[in-house]
C-alpha cells in the first residue's frame, strides 16, 4: 500500500494502480473520454489530465496511466486542468457537434460556447471501439489509419472484415452513437439544457425527488 | 579475412595500413555527400579517376570518395592531399587542370579557391576558409577524410580502438562512469544525460536488453544525423557496441528513414565489414561479449523519431507515442529495458573513451558540455553543417561562420530545433547556444535545424507553414496535439487571409499553451513554440495581420498589392509580356499599371522588371 494526498485529502492505495482508479474509488470524479474499466487505458483523450507535485516538481499528468507512488500529491480540479479541459472539450464539440457524451460534458464543466467553426463529424478518435474489439472480443477487425487529421477508424482496407462478428461491440462502447443531441440551434452554440442547476422537481414538489442526479424526468411526466 | 581478436591485431592492423599509405602521396577527396552529389560531385569523381588513367598515374595519386565536408553551399567540394588544397565548386571540366597543375606540379587553380567576401581574401587550406575556421568538429572530424565504404579508412584514423579500450581494459561500471562524468547529454535534442540514462537501463531488472540508434531525422532542413550516417557510418557502430557492453545488451537496432538512401547503403556496408573483421558478432576482442546490429527503416513518419514511437515501430505495431511514465529504460522495445540514443551521442561515445571524460568536458558551458551540431540553413551566405562548442552565441554561428544575411539583407529571426523550435529574434543573437538557454527563449535544441531568416520573411507565415507540416505529422493519437494544431493553423490561416479577428491572437495564445501542457508526447509538447515564440516576439505582425490588414513583409497574398512606381518605369513592357492574368496594362514607353482586381501576386512580373520599378505595399 502507498499513501498519497489527492486533494488535500490522506489516501490509501494498492500499488501498481492509477490515479484514476484510486480517485473514483474514493468517489472523486474525474472526467474521461477514452478510458474504460475493462480495457487497457490509451491516454488520448487528455480530459483525465491532474497535476501531480512528486515532491521535486509539479507537473500535469493523465490520471488513466499515471500510478500511483508513495507521498504524492494530486490536484484534480486546478485553475490550469479545469482550463485544459474545457478547451479540449471544446475542441471536440467543435469536430463532433451532436455528441451527446461531449454536449453533456460541457453542460457538466460550463462550457457554454465554442469558438471554432463547426464540423461535423461523428468520431471522436477515442479509440474504445478498437480495444474492445482487440482486447475484450478477440477479433481486432477494425484499426486507426493514417495520421493527423487523416486518423480514422476501418476495418483493414476499407472492405468487409471477414474476422468481424457482428457483435455489435464497438457501437456499445462507442461513446458517440448515442441519440444525437438536438438542442443546438446555432453552428458555436451548446444547447446547456442538461445542465439542470436547479432541480426541477425542487421548484415543482418543493424537495428533490431521487437521491440521484435530478434529471427532471417526473416533472415533464406530470405535465404531460 | 582473419578476425581481429585482440587489441594487439588492432595495433598491427593498423600500423600495417599506415605503412603501406605513403603519407606524402597526392590524394585527392571529393565529397560525395547529399549536398555535393546533387551538384554533380559523382561526375567529378568519375572525371578524376579518368583522368588518372588516362594520364596513367595510378601509381603516384590516390583519389578516395568521402563523406559530407560540411560546406554544402560551395560544393562539390575536392580537397588535395598532402597539402589540403581546399578547391571548391569543382566542375568536371577543372578536372585535367587540377590534375595537371595541383597534383603533378603541386601548383594551385586559383580560381577554383574559395573567396572570402568580406576582406576579398583566397583562402589556401580548408582551415582558412572562415567556415571552418571558426568551427570545433570532433564528432563531424572525420566526415571529409575518410572514405566511409572502407573499414580501412577508419581503422587507420584509429577506429576501433575506443571499442577495444573499453572490453579489454574497462568494466562496465568505469565506461559508465566515465560517460557519466564527460557530461555528455543526448544530442538528438532531449539532452538528458547519456551517462545516467544508461545506468538506469543497466540497473534495470531482465536478462534481455536492448541499445537503439536513433537516425530517424524528419525535420524540414536538418541533415547532421544523415551526413554522420553517410560519412562516418562505423564510429556509430563502434559507439553503439561499447555502450551495448556497458549496459548488458546483446542486440542493437539502427532506426533510419528510408529516405536517406546513401546513409542506409554506408552503415549496411558498415555493419557487413565490422561483422567481416569481429568488431561485431560473437565474442568481441575475445571479451565474451556478443553484439550485433540490425537496421531498420523507418516510413518517413515524423513522429517516429519519438522513443516510444520509434519502439513501436520496431514492434511492427503503428508508429504512435504512449506515455511514459514507465521509462523505456525500463520497459522499452518488446517491454524490454531499451536504451536509445541519437547517433550523434552513440558517434561521441569512442571520442571520450579514447580521449577521456575531462577531454570532452573541457569545452562547452556549465551544464551542457561538448559540441552542438547545426544544420545551418535560409537566408544565410554559407549554408551546411557546424559543429561548435556548446555556448558559442547565435550570432557568431549566424555570421562568423554563416557569412551573415544573404545579400546583405538585414537578420529578422532564427529558428533553432525543426519545426517545433521558436524563433529567436535579433535582440537575442548573443544568446550563447546550450540546452537551457534555448528553452529558455521559448526555442529548444532539437535535431539541430537552424533556419535564418531575413527581413523578408512574414513571421505569422512562418508559423503557418511550420503548423501546416506538423498537422500533418501528428500522429492524431491525443486530442491537443491532434485538433489543436489543427485549429491553430485554421486561426492562422485566417489572419494571414486578411480574415482575422481581434480576438484571435489572444485564442491563439490560450490554444497554444493548452497544446504545450496537455499533449500526449514531445511533438505536441513543442509543437506551439513556433506560435507561442512569434507570438512573444513579433506580436506587432500580428497585429498589423489583423487590425490594419497589412502583411508588413509583403509576403501573405491576399495582404498585399502591386504597383509599378511612376519614377522607375520605363514602360519596356518586360512585365506585361510576362503576366499570366493579363493583369498589367500599359502603353510602350510609358508608364504601366498593375489592375489589382485581375493580379494573382505571383510576382513573375517583380522578378522580371530590371529597373526595380514594380514594388509590394
Amino acid at each position: 500500500m502507498v499513501t498519497l494526498t489527492i486533494n488535500g485529502t490522506k489516501v490509501q492505495a494498492e500499488e501498481g494502480s492509477t490515479i484514476l482508479e484510486v480517485s473514483r474509488f474514493y468517489g472523486i470524479d474525474i472526467p474521461t473520454l477514452c478510458y474504460h474499466d475493462e480495457l487497457t487505458p490509451y491516454g488520448a483523450c487528455r480530459l483525465c489530465m491532474v497535476e501531480v507535485d512528486d515532491g521535486k516538481r509539479t507537473r500535469l499528468v493523465v490520471s488513466c496511466l499515471y500510478p500511483v507512488k508513495e507521498g504524492i500529491k494530486v490536484k484534480t480540479n486546478t485553475e490550469r486542468v479545469v482550463n485544459g479541459r474545457k478547451l479540449i472539450l471544446e475542441l471536440l464539440l467543435a469536430r463532433c457537434p451532436n455528441s451527446k457524451t461531449l454536449q453533456d460534458l460541457a453542460s457538466r464543466m460550463g462550457l457554454e460556447k465554442v469558438r471554432f467553426k463547426m464540423e461535423n463529424e461523428d468520431c471522436i478518435l477515442c479509440g474504445l471501439c478498437v480495444r474492445m474489439c482487440a482486447e475484450q472480443m478477440g477479433s481486432g477487425a477494425i484499426g486507426f489509419v493514417g495520421r493527423g487529421k487523416k486518423r480514422e477508424v476501418v476495418t483493414p482496407f476499407r472492405m468487409a472484415s471477414e474476422i468481424c462478428r457482428n457483435c455489435g461491440a464497438c457501437m456499445y462502447i462507442c461513446p458517440a452513437v448515442e441519440l444525437q443531441c438536438r438542442g443546438v440551434k446555432s453552428p458555436g452554440e451548446l444547447c446547456n439544457s442538461c445542465l439542470v442547476f436547479t432541480p426541477q422537481c425542487l421548484e415543482k414538489y418543493g424537495q428533490v425527488m431521487c437521491t440521484l442526479d435530478s434529471c427532471g424526468a417526473c416533472v415533464e411526466k406530470e405535465e404531460k | 579475412m582473419k578476425k581481429i581478436r585482440t587489441p594487439q591485431e588492432l595495433e598491427a592492423l593498423r600500423n600495417s595500413l599506415l605503412q603501406q599509405r605513403e603519407p606524402n602521396k597526392p590524394c585527392v577527396r571529393v565529397c560525395l555527400g547529399t549536398g555535393c552529389r546533387a551538384r554533380g560531385s559523382v561526375g567529378v569523381i568519375e572525371a578524376f579517376k579518368d583522368e588518372i588513367k588516362r594520364q596513367g598515374l595510378e601509381i603516384k595519386v590516390d583519389s578516395k570518395q568521402t563523406g559530407c565536408h560540411g560546406f554544402c553551399e560551395r560544393g562539390p567540394v575536392v580537397v588535395i592531399g598532402p597539402k589540403e588544397i581546399f578547391y571548391q565548386r569543382v566542375k568536371s571540366c577543372d578536372v585535367a587542370e587540377i590534375v595537371s597543375k595541383t597534383l603533378l606540379n603541386g601548383k594551385v587553380v586559383d580560381r577554383l579557391l574559395y573567396v572570402d567576401p568580406a576582406t576579398g581574401q583566397k583562402a589556401l587550406y580548408e582551415y582558412d576558409v572562415p567556415f571552418y575556421k571558426k568551427q570545433r568538429r570532433r564528432i563531424l572530424a572525420n566526415n571529409g577524410r575518410i572514405d566511409p565504404t572502407k573499414i580501412f579508412d577508419y581503422i587507420a584514423i584509429g577506429g576501433y580502438q575506443a571499442l577495444a579500450k573499453a572490453l579489454t581494459t574497462m568494466s562496465c561500471e568505469e565506461i559508465i562512469d566515465t560517460v557519466e562524468k564527460s557530461g555528455l547529454r543526448g544530442l538528438g535534442g532531449g539532452g538528458f544525460p547519456t551517462g545516467r540514462k544508461w545506468r538506469l537501463c543497466r540497473k534495470a531488472a531482465g536478462d534481455v536488453k536492448f541499445v537503439i540508434g536513433n537516425g530517424d531525422e524528419g525535420d524540414p532542413g536538418a541533415f547532421s544525423d544523415r551526413s554522420l550516417m553517410e560519412a562516418n557510418p562505423h564510429s556509430i557502430l563502434e559507439g553503439m557496441t561499447i555502450g551495448a557492453y556497458a549496459i548488458g545488451a546483446n542486440q542493437g537496432y539502427l532506426y533510419v528513414r528510408a529516405e536517406y538512401p546513401l546513409a542506409l547503403k554506408h552503415l549496411q556496408i558498415a555493419i557487413d565489414q565490422a561483422r567481416e573483421y569481429g568488431f561485431l558478432g560473437n565474442n568481441i576482442f575475445s571479451s565474451g561479449f556478443d553484439f550485433d546490429i540490425k537496421i531498420n527503416r523507418g516510413g518517413g513518419a515524423f513522429v517516429c523519431g519519438e522513443s516510444s514511437a520509434l519502439v513501436a515501430s520496431i514492434e511492427g505495431k503503428m508508429g504512435e507515442p504512449r506515455a511514459k511514465y514507465v521509462h523505456t529504460v525500463e520497459r522499452g522495445l518488446w517491454n524490454k529495458p531499451t536504451n536509445l540514443n541519437n547517433v550523434k551521442t552513440w558517434a561521441s561515445v569512442p571520442l571520450i573513451i579514447n580521449n577521456g571524460a575531462d577531454w570532452y568536458a573541457k569545452i562547452g558551458t556549465e551544464k551542457s558540455k561538448g559540441t552542438a551540431i547545426f544544420s545551418l540553413v535560409g537566408k544565410v551566405n554559407n549554408t551546411g553543417l557546424v559543429e561548435v562548442p556548446m555556448g558559442t552565441p547565435l550570432k557568431g554561428i549566424i555570421y562568423d561562420i554563416g557569412g551573415g544575411i544573404l545579400e546583405g539583407k538585414n537578420f529578422k529571426a532564427v529558428q533553432t530545433g525543426g519545426p517545433s523550435g521558436g524563433c529567436i529574434p535579433e535582440e537575442l543573437l548573443d544568446l550563447p547556444v546550450d540546452f537551457e538557454r534555448l528553452t529558455e527563449t521559448g526555442s529548444m535544441m532539437g535535431s539541430g535545424g537552424m533556419i535564418v531568416m531575413d527581413e523578408d520573411t512574414c513571421m505569422v507565415d512562418v508559423a503557418r507553414y511550420f503548423l501546416d507540416f506538423l498537422q500533418h505529422e501528428s500522429c492524431g493519437k491525443c486530442v491537443p496535439c491532434r485538433e489543436g494544431i489543427k485549429r491553430m493553423l485554421e486561426i492562422i490561416t485566417d489572419i494571414t487571409a486578411g480574415r482575422g479577428k481581434e480576438e484571435d491572437p489572444e485564442l491563439l495564445q490560450e490554444l497554444a499553451e493548452m497544446v504545450r501542457d496537455f499533449s500526449l508526447c514531445a511533438l505536441g509538447g513543442t509543437a506551439p513554440n513556433t506560435v507561442l515564440s512569434t507570438l512573444m516576439y513579433f506580436r506587432d505582425e500580428y497585429e498589423a495581420h489583423v487590425r490594419d490588414k497589412k502583411c508588413p513583409a509583403g509576403i501573405c497574398k491576399d495582404l498585399i498589392e502591386y504597383f509599378i512606381l511612376e519614377d522607375k518605369c520605363t514602360g519596356c513592357g518586360a512585365c506585361l509580356k510576362l503576366c499570366p492574368q493579363q493583369a498589367i496594362q500599359g502603353e510602350p514607353k510609358k508608364l504601366h499599371m498593375v489592375d489589382p482586381a485581375k493580379c494573382i501576386r505571383c510576382g513573375i512580373c517583380r522578378d522580371a522588371c530590371t529597373f526595380e520599378a514594380i514594388m509590394v505595399k
